[in-house]
């Protein structure tokens, strides 16, 4: 096998006399993706005596245990040792807020898919087969299984919480026209192509190596130390990449790393568990689902005078990282528009369901769906453009510029956008044109729709933003680089490279990154929160400063000349009239003894935030974008296709356009999953039915749109001192789905004779809810569709209220 | 299991060892010893080989992430290459063959191949999990196509998963890659190469495979012996369903006998307006046959799950299979086909639709096996139309599948036969929409009685695909479609016909 040497191809990387940062360069491991000579966790060489794991899980939701027999699994083949609560030495928890997420439940059993005891075999085969011998008993307790339940029970995982500005209930009890509904969207599995994997190496004196695929190595290291009853410094947790994380990776790795763990400490041998597809679509958490109800008042032209909102989120059954997604769910209930007077009121429902979690976007995408979809009702009870409904309510610049929050919106770009996105979709000319068509075509229908998005940027928890990084050059001109951020497929490796390159004046060959790991760089916040190349960017190009400075020092001392003389470029230094390869400079410092290497931190500035107040500035900055989706539904099945997309995504001065790019279609798309064709069922007793991809259907290579115009915003430096003025990318075009979903829900409203109708369409818009939503229209008929007389028009659905 | 032997350098005489699987691995023959039998190629890959390149993503041939292509003799001196699911195939399967994995096609230099340089170029990568699989998808693509159009690129990749890029780079590295400069390795001209399929020819046996729990036979004498010998075994044909049986079910599975090798069950045969089918011939090739006589299936056909499950899956097997769900059945018991089973030297056929009598029962006795399916051949005065509704468009399981043939006389329906799948335990005819339709005219009116009768035809199940309530609402819905597409001046009816602005 020939994994070493493949040849770089490096076309634009070569960086020498071109720019680094803000070059298109491609992935720093594309070339060794396409070769399958990229390790990903399992593809680790272990130790010849390395067992594998597998988790027995809870058949049930809810219920406590009675017997929890494991004797016929020890007796199976290949059995080595089995682990169940008793067998955790240190603390029985993953939770990493509050401590409520039990490693293996203990006692009582909380969702189907709970892991309840792990086995150690000596393969992989026979660890699976070796669980499923477990001998279990319950007693079944009454399981709450969906928002509405638990809402009904006031079943809650954490307190609820408000935020309010003005009278929102006088506000719109005096409105001309006043409206109330409710939105309804689905959770989504993240789908990481790469599932949950950690591996559990035992070393000297009671230390524990980890490789683990983590977002978030510093908290396998500490899940894994308490569990154990180690110290911190006796657990190292590497991750070089991993196959796909979205949020996914976040909080679960530490249940997998903490088993792994566990188990490798029993049997004082090294362990791997890697899940398969339904273990792990079954056990770890997910997007959370949501409901809203809303009620609103608004003035004539659609403008906002009032507005309440309930969210309620689907947590599961423990809070995991569900307070800090309902925030964000409540900052982002604003999306781009000015509330005045506001109340959002946000409940935290416990089910006895998988506990859900971080996922791409982190509560913000169910928050804007909420209010795109009320001003989605507005226009269409008004008789507007839902375009012009949402223009009249974008925030002000000098002026309407405060959020419900408290935090003013500074940077505000989004007329800009909407402008030149309006201009390059030809959007009102199409939208004529689709009316007009729809008129013609009685089973086909076409919809079209505009949406904006706002995404506040920095973790809502102050502390979090912070990073810190380690840069090493040695004595023949190349420079390793070592960061707290992880790579996940994002690029941050690519970015964070092309940054230390750029300080040191160096072609990005030169610049290598290696694992993220605790042991160099420790203390990190998971990589999430779109924040990676923000924070560890800047850390990087800290330390890269620090080194330039030190050899600045060295090179202007010793040829004479002032510090500013000294300029580092191409590979080469510039001494005043010296000419030094960067390699000559850095032997010449060595022999000097300055000191090669260095540390670098950032933590970000301006960003406060009063948790108790749900007041502050929680975001250094806001990143804005905006789509048009124009999409067919076939009104006959329900099936929909996405005809033409525009976008234009604002990532302030790109560090790299290319993966950029990468990040606004994935993400969108990801979205686009999210609100059409990913649907979760459970059955009645609370299982999960579509845990595979052969019944948990993500988008596929067919559901890319037939023509699709991308583009970055060009001109807007971030106006924060961001690293080289760029912005985050990772979750903001994620919530461009929502104008495909629109305008689904457009091309639905074409079906009916009133074209005030609001049609009630459920996330994800499967054929099943389009047909549905259709059924549901008040239409006297349809010419070809016949409309379900039996089934009764839900009281979910937008009802007017009658104006005073 | 013994390490694999690298035996290039001592070649084995033809028919030798009978319990030992050889295949091509990077120009050299590989010959495992003491083979499971339901050790997967993946399994064999990662685990045994060390070659890690091909990954996991999901064990059940959904996500394309264990993609790889076979290469088989399908003339004496040419190698016909196809991507496949490496997780469900069973390494035993491979026998014969030659594997290329994506560690394969950089050349010794390590210049990457054209398929690997595009998708570099048009950073096709980000996560790079699913990349080897959607390499491995085009590379078989490049082989047989020097200029792939956007909807080949999209057709082929149908069954690769990425849940990073939203596809668009990856489509572009598709229609790019041909017009990269010839590669040293892995060019159009060297897959062809003569020595390919001479090396491949070496390793032909004539003897059948036989290992513990696994026989390939060679021809039909030797399969009905074995399973008259032993009538509990296992028929393994493609391996598209039995693989997860072993992934997913951690099923035991009785001793296999594997029809890939039985040469009589390879064939296609046309005849007299009829296309016989064999057991062993791939949903690939089987679908290429029908639709050739049947244009009208195209959309289902490829629609049918996946390049690399239609590689290695086959009809009948899809057939025998008995699922409720099977996309090919409501089109084939439409059109009339037949099944021909045998059991020794007995052969029995009848109507497909006679086969299935409950859920996963089948009217299969011990020791017989579907030989054959019989498809009539286009009959110019038959309508014929399939649809597959399901929430996603590529890689699906049908929410409802529905199949028509009419024939209408004089404005009225002569003869009509409709079948549903979904709706029921089985694939099955709507008798009673039939009944109301014959003799009746084409009309409107006439289809809304016959939507009328779906009702007593079927009491679907709800389940994560759809709502009972749905799938009724689908068969009325697709029987309606049929009405109107063929109406005088028929709607635009697909969303996929909607020209853009």
């Amino acid at each position: 096998m020939n994994r070493a040497g493949h040849r770089r191809h490096a076309g634009a990387n070569s960086g020498v006399g071109t720019a680094v940062v803000g070059a298109g360069v491609r992935h720093e491991s594309a070339h060794l993706h396409v070769t399958g000579a990229a390790p990903y966790t399992d593809d680790i060489a272990v130790p010849a005596d390395t067992l594998h794991a597998a988790f027995g899980i809870s058949p049930i939701a809810h219920g406590r245990v009675v017997a929890l027999d494991l004797a016929a699994v020890l007796a199976a083949a290949g059995v080595v040792a089995v682990a169940t609560a008793a067998d955790v030495p240190g603390e029985n928890n993953y939770g990493g807020i509050l401590h409520d997420d039990p490693i293996f439940a203990d006692g009582e059993v909380q969702y189907a898919g709970q892991p309840l005891f792990a086995v150690a075999a000596t393969s992989r085969a026979a660890a699976r087969r070796a669980v499923l011998r477990a001998n279990l008993r319950f007693d079944e307790l009454p399981a709450l299984l969906d928002v509405r339940s638990a809402l009904a029970a006031r079943s809650f995982v954490v307190p609820s919480k408000r935020i309010a500005r003005g009278d929102a209930a006088g506000a719109i009890g005096s409105a001309p026209h006043r409206l109330a509904g409710s939105v309804t969207m689905g959770g989504q599995d993240h789908f990481y192509l790469e599932g949950q994997v950690a591996i559990a190496l035992p070393q000297e004196d009671d230390t524990l190596q980890v490789h683990c695929s983590t977002q978030h190595p510093t908290e396998v290291q500490n899940v894994v130390a308490h569990a154990l009853g180690l110290s911190a410094h006796a657990v190292n947790v590497q991750c070089r990449r991993m196959g796909g994380a979205f949020g996914g990776k976040e909080s679960q790795p530490a249940l997998i790393a903490a088993a792994a763990a566990i188990l490798a400490r029993k049997t004082r041998q090294p362990v791997k568990l890697r899940l398969d597809r339904d273990a792990d679509i079954q056990i770890t958490g997910k997007r959370h689902d949501f409901v809203a109800d809303y009620e609103v008042g608004f003035d004539d032209r659609g403008r906002l005078l009032g507005l309440k909102v309930m969210l309620a989120a689907g947590c599961g059954y423990s809070a995991d990282l569900s307070g800090p997604v309902v925030d964000r769910a409540m900052c982002h209930v604003d999306n781009a528009y000015f509330l005045d007077h506001v109340e959002i009121i946000a409940h935290h429902c416990r089910t006895h369901t998988v506990s859900n979690t971080a996922f791409r976007g982190f509560g913000g995408p169910q928050g804007m769906l909420v209010i795109e979809r009320i001003l989605d009702d507005i226009a269409r009870t008004l008789g507007l453009d839902p375009l012009d409904v949402r223009r009249i309510n974008y925030y002000g610049v000098g002026a309407r510029d405060t959020t419900p929050y408290g935090q003013r919106v500074e940077d505000n770009i989004l007329e800009a956008i909407t402008d030149q996105l309006l201009a390059s979709s030809d959007y009102r000319a199409r939208r004529a044109a689709l009316a007009a068509w729809n008129r013609t075509s009685p089973v086909v229908k076409r919809g079209i729709a505009l949406t904006p998005v706002k995404f506040g940027i920095s973790f809502n928890a102050a502390h979090f933003n912070q990073a810190g990084a380690l840069v090493h050059i040695y004595t023949d001109g190349t420079v390793l680089l070592n960061h707290g951020g992880t790579e996940m497929g994002q690029g941050l490796y690519t970015k964070v490279a092309q940054v230390v390159a750029h300080e040191l004046g160096l072609p990005l060959s030169a610049v290598r990154t290696s694992a993220t790991d605790t042991a160099k760089v420790p203390n990190t916040s998971a990589t999430a929160a779109s924040s990676g190349a923000d924070l560890n960017g800047k850390a990087a190009q800290a330390a890269a400063r620090v080194l330039r400075k030190r050899l600045v020092a060295h090179a202007s001392a010793k040829h004479a000349v002032a510090p500013g003389e000294v300029v580092f470029a191409a590979g080469r230094v510039r001494i005043g009239k010296h000419d030094l390869s960067f390699r000559e400079l850095v032997s010449d410092a060595y022999l000097a003894r300055v000191q090669l290497s260095s540390t670098g931190f950032y933590s970000t500035p301006k960003i406060h935030w009063d948790r108790s107040r749900f007041n502050g500035r929680p975001f250094f900055y806001f990143a804005y974008g905006a789509a048009v989706s124009e999409v067919a539904v076939d009104t006959l099945s329900g099936e929909t296709q996405l005809l033409r997309l525009d976008i234009l995504h604002d990532v302030g001065v790109s560090l790299n356009p290319a993966i950029d790019l990468g990040q606004i279609e994935g993400g969108f798309l990801q979205g686009v999953g999210w609100l059409t064709s990913e649907e979760l069922r459970w059955n009645a007793k609370g299982q999960l039915q579509t845990h595979a991809p052969s019944t948990y259907k993500i988008p596929s290579v067919r559901d890319w749109p037939l023509q699709a115009n991308i583009r970055i915003l060009e001109h807007e430096p971030n106006r924060e001192d961001t690293i080289h003025r760029s912005k985050a990318v990772g979750e903001p075009p994620l919530m461009l789905c929502i104008s495909t979903f629109l305008a689904i829900r457009d091309a639905i409203a074409a079906c009916a004779p009133d074209a005030r109708e609001l049609p009630d369409l459920r996330a994800p818009a499967t054929p099943e809810a389009v047909l549905t939503a259709i059924d549901r229209l008040d239409f006297r008929a349809l010419p070809l569709a016949e409309p379900d007389k039996n089934r009764r028009r839900t009281d979910r659905r937008g009802t007017r209220v009658s104006v005073p | 299991m013994n390490a694999a032997t690298d035996t290039a350098d001592a070649p084995l005489a033809p028919g030798a060892a009978t319990d030992e699987v050889r295949f091509v691995l990077d120009g050299r023959i590989m010959s495992v010893l003491d083979v499971p039998p339901a050790l997967t190629v993946l399994d064999y890959l990662r685990e045994h080989l060390g070659r890690c390149g091909t990954k996991e993503g999901c064990a059940e041939g959904d996500c394309g992430a264990c993609t790889v292509v076979l290469g088989e003799l399908d003339t004496d001196d040419h190698v016909r290459y196809r991507a496949i699911n490496s997780c469900i195939r069973f390494l035993a399967t491979i026998d014969g063959k030659e594997l290329v994995t994506v560690e394969s096609l950089a050349d010794t230099d390590g210049n990457l191949h054209p398929v690997q340089q595009a998708m570099v170029d048009k950073h096709a990568s980000q996560c790079g999990f699913c990349t080897p699989g959607f390499v491995m998808s085009l590379f078989a693509l490049y082989l047989e196509n020097a200029a792939p159009r956007r909807e080949d690129v999209i057709e082929c990749l149908a069954g690769n998963l990425c849940r990073c890029t939203g596809y668009r780079p990856i489509i572009d590295a598709g229609c790019s890659m041909g017009t990269y400069p010839e590669p040293a390795r892995w060019s159009r001209a060297d897959a062809a190469l003569a020595a390919r399929a001479a090396l491949l020819r070496s390793i032909q046996r004539t003897d059948a495979l036989h290992l513990s729990g696994f026989l390939a036979p060679r021809n039909v004498e030797e399969l009905t012996t074995a399973l008259g010998d032993a009538p509990q075994s296992l028929l393994l044909a493609g391996g598209t369903d039995v693989g997860l049986w072993v992934t997913k079910h951690l099923r035991d599975l009785a001793p296999m006998i594997y029809l890939g090798e039985v040469a009589e069950l390879r064939q296609i045969e046309s005849d007299e307006g009829f296309l016989l089918i064999g057991a062993a011939v791939s949903l690939t090739d089987a679908w290429r046959a029908i639709v050739e006589q049947h244009r009208e299936l195209a959309e289902l056909a490829q629609r049918f799950a996946s390049p690399p499950v239609r590689n290695s899956g086959t009809l009948c097997g899809n057939i025998a299979n008995g699922s409720p769900i099977g996309d090919a059945m409501p089109a084939l018991i439409a059109l009339g086909a037949r099944i021909e089973l045998r059991r020794g030297n007995g052969v029995r056929d009848m109507p497909l639709e006679d086969f299935y009598l409950g859920y996963q029962r089948t009217a299969l006795e011990a020791g017989e096996f579907v030989a054959a399916v019989i498809v009539p051949g286009r009959d110019a005065d038959v309508a014929v139309a399939s649809y597959k509704w399901s929430k996603r468009i590529d890689q699906d399981i049908s929410a409802v599948c529905a199949a028509f043939a009419v024939r209408i006389d004089d404005g009225r329906v002569a003869s009509v036969r409709i079948a549903y799948g979904g709706m029921a335990a089985v694939p099955a005819r709507a008798r009673h929409a039939e009944a109301i339709l014959v003799g009746l005219p084409w009309s409107r009116d006439t289809i809304e009685a016959a939507v009328a009768a779906l009702a007593r035809d079927f009491t679907p199940i709800s389940d994560m695909r759809a709502s009972a309530d749905y799938r009724m609402r689908a068969a009325a819905q697709m029987l309606r479609r049929f009405f109107l597409e063929r109406s005088a001046s028929p709607p635009l009816l697909r969303t996929t016909q909607v020209q853009v602005a």
